[in-house]
């Protein structure tokens, strides 16, 4: 089985670096899962979690990403993002703040107003930063 | 001339404030070192984000329909000029050299107020424009030194909305860049429309673009003015740092050369007493006689 050089990279650094053999992320279209010789394409993404699979297929690891894009060439993907987070690397506090905050906020807004769009990505991203940490580590069968 | 101990009293002044500038030398020294690491990080990024956007960028436009507003020039009817300052000057000329090139360049290039906004961050830039009455658009001063994508996320999406809701059309930024420890240039250069990018096509790799180009560009190029931001912010910010040191530096050099005169009049001062007391002891005795 072949891999694929994948890099994870924000404006903080890179988030996550090494050799997988699928990467499955939730592009604005859909989801797409990702293996080595993919043709080149480059697609904007949700707010969602993306998988990144071991070659043994036991390990996977997971990453927040917020937003952002993802390119495939012929020898590496890459993930540009705003912000992302390893699984290990969230602080599950600041992120159950930050979802009460951004629900306060939805309550007080309309959709019509102006801050909605921000609380509503605020909430979106909260919530993705708690289930991502919330995950087994076990992969489930497939 | 000054008595011994008015003397006295002014080198230990002198050496205490050189106490403080050294310190504060020190300190830009190691704030300089993570905003190079922090640059460090960002330019693989910026590095990454560019190669994407330009090879997009270059096939799009064969195609002018579809260009985006970003992309596009318009008329000029309202520039902007973002200018990044620090809050707390002891930085040398770090400051004076982006406000008076800022000042030159506008009355330069605009007769009246309507054509131009001023956006700026830092205290000194901010107090500068508003006390000679530039129309101030934006300002932000609360940029830590400690600068992460987060901080500055806000206020870049509020400038580039800007440009989006058509209040100004074309937006400049000048700042003072990095080069090394001891030297910072001045950089003036337009960030929106984007123009330079079909300078440098790289790899040539044809993308598949999903769903389209126009949707793809439509997240990629807000990304990419942000980010073009927050890289300027941190490269301002290490040349803030450089500045700081190098003034901080020759600050304390100078202290140590004003001490080393100090300590010459002292000890001139000293000796002259001496020989004062010493004349009039054996011009006493000599009388005794």
């Amino acid at each position: 089985m072949s891999t694929v050089h994948t890099d994870i990279v924000t404006p903080a650094g890179k988030v996550y670096e090494g050799d997988v053999h699928m990467v499955c992320v939730r592009s604005k279209n859909g989801e797409l899962g990702i293996l080595p010789h993919h043709l080149p394409i480059v697609a904007p993404l949700e707010i969602a979690l993306v998988r990144l699979k071991h070659e043994d297929e036991k390990q996977v690891d997971y990453v927040a990403v917020h937003g952002g894009f993802i390119q495939v060439s012929r020898e590496k993907i890459t993930i540009l993002s705003e912000a992302a987070e390893r699984k290990a690397d969230i602080d599950v506090e600041r992120a159950k703040k930050a979802k009460a905050e951004a629900e306060k906020q939805l309550d007080t807004l309309h959709e019509t107003s102006e801050g909605y769009a921000e609380a509503l990505k605020k909430l979106k991203r909260s919530e993705l930063r708690l289930s991502t940490a919330a995950l087994n580590d076990t992969v489930p069968e497939a | 001339m000054p008595s011994m101990r008015d003397i006295k009293e002014k080198i230990a002044s002198t050496k205490q404030m050189r106490k403080i500038t050294k310190a504060m030398q020190m300190v830009a020294a190691a704030k300089l070192n993570r905003a190079q690491a922090t640059a460090h990080d960002y330019s693989a990024y910026a590095d990454q984000l560019r190669e994407v956007v330009a090879s997009i960028a270059s096939t799009i436009t064969k195609d002018v329909s579809s260009k985006h507003p970003m992309l596009a020039s318009r008329p000029v009817k309202k520039t902007a000029y973002l200018v990044i300052t620090e809050n707390r000057g002891l930085a040398g000329a770090y400051d004076s050299t982006v406000l008076k090139y800022t000042q030159n360049l506008i009355k330069e290039k605009h007769a009246s107020e309507d054509e131009y906004v001023v956006i700026v961050t830092g205290k000194v830039g901010l107090s500068f424009f508003e006390k000679r009455g530039y129309p101030v658009e934006l300002s932000k001063t609360d940029i830590p030194d400690a600068l992460t994508f987060d901080d500055v996320l806000d206020f870049s999406k509020k400038v580039i909305s800007l440009f989006d809701n058509k209040k100004i059309d074309e937006l400049h930024l000048i700042y003072n860049h990095f080069v090394n420890a001891i030297s910072q240039t001045l950089v003036d250069k337009q960030l929106l429309p984007l123009t330079d990018l079909e300078n440098k096509p790289a790899a040539k790799v044809e993308y598949v673009y999903e769903p389209d180009e126009d949707e793809v560009l439509e997240t990629l190029l807000p990304l990419y003015a942000e980010g073009q931001i927050y890289g300027a912010l941190l490269d301002a910010k290490a040349a803030e740092q450089a500045a700081r040191m190098t003034a901080m530096r020759s600050a304390s050099d100078n202290a140590s050369e004003i001490i080393d005169h100090l300590s010459l009049s002292y000890n001139r001062a000293r000796q002259a007493a001496i020989t004062q007391e010493i004349t009039e002891i054996v011009g006493g005795a000599a009388a005794l006689e």
